[in-house]
């Protein structure tokens, strides 16, 4: 690789994880650098979501480590890691089913603003007025703002995948993980939601990114890994990763995106 | 900070006015006096308490009444050993019972669900076996808790010389049984509410229903869940502590039956029966089980057979023998058939079942002169 470690705001270092006798993830080694946008990408059961959760200290490595920015994330809590500056939307929502879609948006603000804990008993969250302004001006980019007194519940999968990531967004993360942030949504949706994730990326947020979509991953990615069967056997710009053979082989198989 | 939303402020009003209203609208239902008023008041901070912790964050205990125990107890210890002023005794039954959920829920909350509510349980039959035999010393075991005449009272020696008789608990000088008593308990359930919108409107409380509702959320959200969830037990057992204090000021004394498992069962039944997670929801139903259980355990079978005469003969006996099962004794017979009915049918609770009755009438009020609904705005 041709980085600059002094760039690098996530690293991940020769992660084993074993499930049982299970080889799901071998000797992974991933660099992600600052404002760049890294996909991964492979086959089903390659790992990938095995990776992020990794990462969000979801599950423990088996062996290696995962580093964000000079800290050792392994083995720490999963709500400090979020404080540290880790988002993620996952493969399948998880949002505040029973609470008021505003209310979903809100709340991750509050825990970037008071921490992992506060008693704030006295405060109101009605006079909460630049939380409030943030929700609702992050609700009217995924195109939410009109149901946002609506029960999130309510919401299609696509819709409460878009909720999701702006109840990622209003917490400013250093590092947002997508795990497949446009599945289940109808292909104009998904071309809004790829619009704002470039947009995003010109305030400099860096992303990894899980996706099937090629179309997701060609319109967004910088650089591309290819994992298959818990190793990175590909990793390179996107024109790199599309003319690999063997990228066509593991993945591709051989259909033009 | 001490401010409510306009809607809150209202509803703050309005109930207000309806609890010291008690002594009005309760004459014609024929339980406007202070004893059962008093009860009221009490079992509906015990309620509103409970819903913090299960209403809001989901954690259903089932050892609350164990808190209320040690509220009546610390109050009545306060009561023997420094004053009959009732400020000192609900202040030391809050920390008191404060501190035994803190360490209780500090055990309980390293699970969740069900297994949770078999630690709260765990504890609160501890607690009540401590109480009835092991601490005789401390809890004056089956008799129960007594002021006597040689209780040292040292505050109240300093400044004044003893009454002939039992003294009663007082504040300010006035007597707190009858109404005064209902009148500080009713004050005390105002506060009580108020505290509850607080949290209810608060980030705090927001956190907290988060937690009901999607924890994983909350924990990779950047939520350290664990003492969210213990602060809402330790408030919660806090509002228990109150209320055992409070029966205590109405009555100076303080039983181990406080806290068996069944009055645990009882505040749990309140708050679904009203409605979990609604502000006025356990108060309303911590209001229909006491008040139902005041009429329905005084019938007996001689009143059925008074109320039933104007029946055939033949019919009226059997009618009496049928339902003079579910009164008296029998009353938890009803009671369990009424929470069967509204779990069944109002999974909400009354609370529900108020805002359905709303809604159809704000439906047909939604329906032009000729008939046909109005168009929607769309959302």
């Amino acid at each position: 690789m041709k980085s600059n470690n002094a760039n690098v705001v996530l690293q991940v270092a020769d992660v084993h994880k074993n499930f049982g006798g299970l080889k799901a993830l071998s000797d992974v080694n991933l660099k992600v650098e600052e404002g760049r946008t890294h996909a991964i990408i492979g086959p089903n059961g390659a790992g990938k979501s095995t990776l992020l959760n990794v990462v969000i200290g979801r599950l423990p490595p088996s062996s290696g480590a995962v580093i964000f920015g000079n800290t050792v994330l392994t083995g720490l809590a999963p709500y400090k890691i979020n404080q540290l500056g880790i988002s993620r939307v996952f493969q399948t929502p998880e949002i505040f089913a029973d609470l008021p879609i505003l209310h979903n948006v809100m709340a991750p603000a509050f825990a970037r603003r008071d921490g992992g804990f506060r008693v704030n008993m006295f405060g109101r969250t009605d006079r909460e007025s630049e939380i409030r302004e943030e929700a609702e001006s992050l609700l009217e980019d995924v195109g939410l703002y009109a149901q946002r007194h609506g029960h999130a519940g309510s919401l299609s999968r696509g819709d409460k995948r878009r909720l999701e990531l702006a109840m990622c967004l209003i917490q400013h993360p250093r590092l947002l993980l997508l795990d497949e942030p446009t599945a289940g949504m109808s292909r104009h949706d998904t071309n809004t939601t790829i619009d704002l994730l470039k947009k995003i990326k010109l305030r400099g947020m860096t992303k990894v990114i899980i996706e099937h979509d090629m179309h997701v991953v060609f319109s967004l990615a910088d650089e591309i890994s290819v994992l298959a069967q818990g190793r990175i056997i590909a990793h390179g710009q996107p024109d790199e990763i599309r003319d690999d053979p063997r990228v066509q082989e593991a993945y591709l198989g051989g259909t033009q995106p | 900070m001490f401010s409510l939303a306009k809607k809150d402020l209202l509803s703050l009003g309005v109930f207000a006015l309806i609890v010291l209203a008690m002594p009005f609208w309760l004459s014609p239902l024929g339980a406007a006096y202070p004893a059962l008023m008093q009860k009221l008041a009490i079992f509906a901070i015990f309620a509103v308490g409970f819903n913090i912790l299960f209403g809001l964050t989901g954690y259903l205990s089932f050892g609350h009444a164990a808190f209320l125990g040690i509220g009546s107890y610390t109050a009545v210890w306060s009561f023997k050993l420094l004053t009959m002023n009732v400020v000192p005794a609900v202040v030391f039954a809050v920390v008191m019972s404060g501190v035994f959920a803190l360490a209780i829920g500090y055990l309980s909350l390293r699970r969740s669900g069900i297994y949770f509510s078999i630690l709260t349980l765990a504890f609160a039959q501890m607690s009540y076996s401590l109480a009835y035999s092991v601490l005789t010393p401390i809890t004056n075991g089956e008799t129960g808790l007594l002021l006597v005449q040689g209780d040292p009272r040292v505050l109240d020696a300093l400044f004044a010389e003893p009454r002939q008789g039992l003294p009663v608990p007082t504040l300010l000088g006035l007597d707190m049984s009858g109404y005064a008593g209902f009148y500080f308990c009713a004050a005390m359930l105002v506060i009580a509410f108020y505290l509850s919108q607080k949290i209810f409107a608060s980030p705090f409380g927001l956190a907290l229903r988060g937690i009901k509702s999607n924890q994983t959320r909350m924990n990779y959200t950047g939520f350290n869940t664990r003492p969210y969830t213990l602060a809402a037990f330790v408030i919660s057992g806090m509002y228990a502590g109150l209320a055992g204090g409070l029966l205590a000021v109405t009555d100076p004394l303080a039983g181990a039956e406080r806290m068996q498992w069944t009055a645990s069962g009882e505040v749990v039944l309140m708050t679904i029966l009203g409605g979990v997670g609604t502000l006025v929801g356990p108060v309303v139903g911590a209001w229909l089980i006491k008040y139902l259980e005041n009429i329905f355990s005084a019938f007996n079978e001689s009143i059925l057979q008074r109320f039933f005469s104007f029946l055939p003969d033949g019919l009226d006996t059997f009618v009496v023998t049928v339902t003079s099962k579910f009164v008296g004794d029998g009353w938890h017979l009803t009671l369990g058939l009424m929470f069967v009915l509204v779990v069944a049918f109002l999974p909400g609770g009354i609370m529900e079942g108020i805002h359905r009755i709303v809604r159809s009438f704000q439906r047909r009020g939604d329906r032009e002169p000729d008939g046909s609904l109005k168009a929607q705005p769309a959302e």
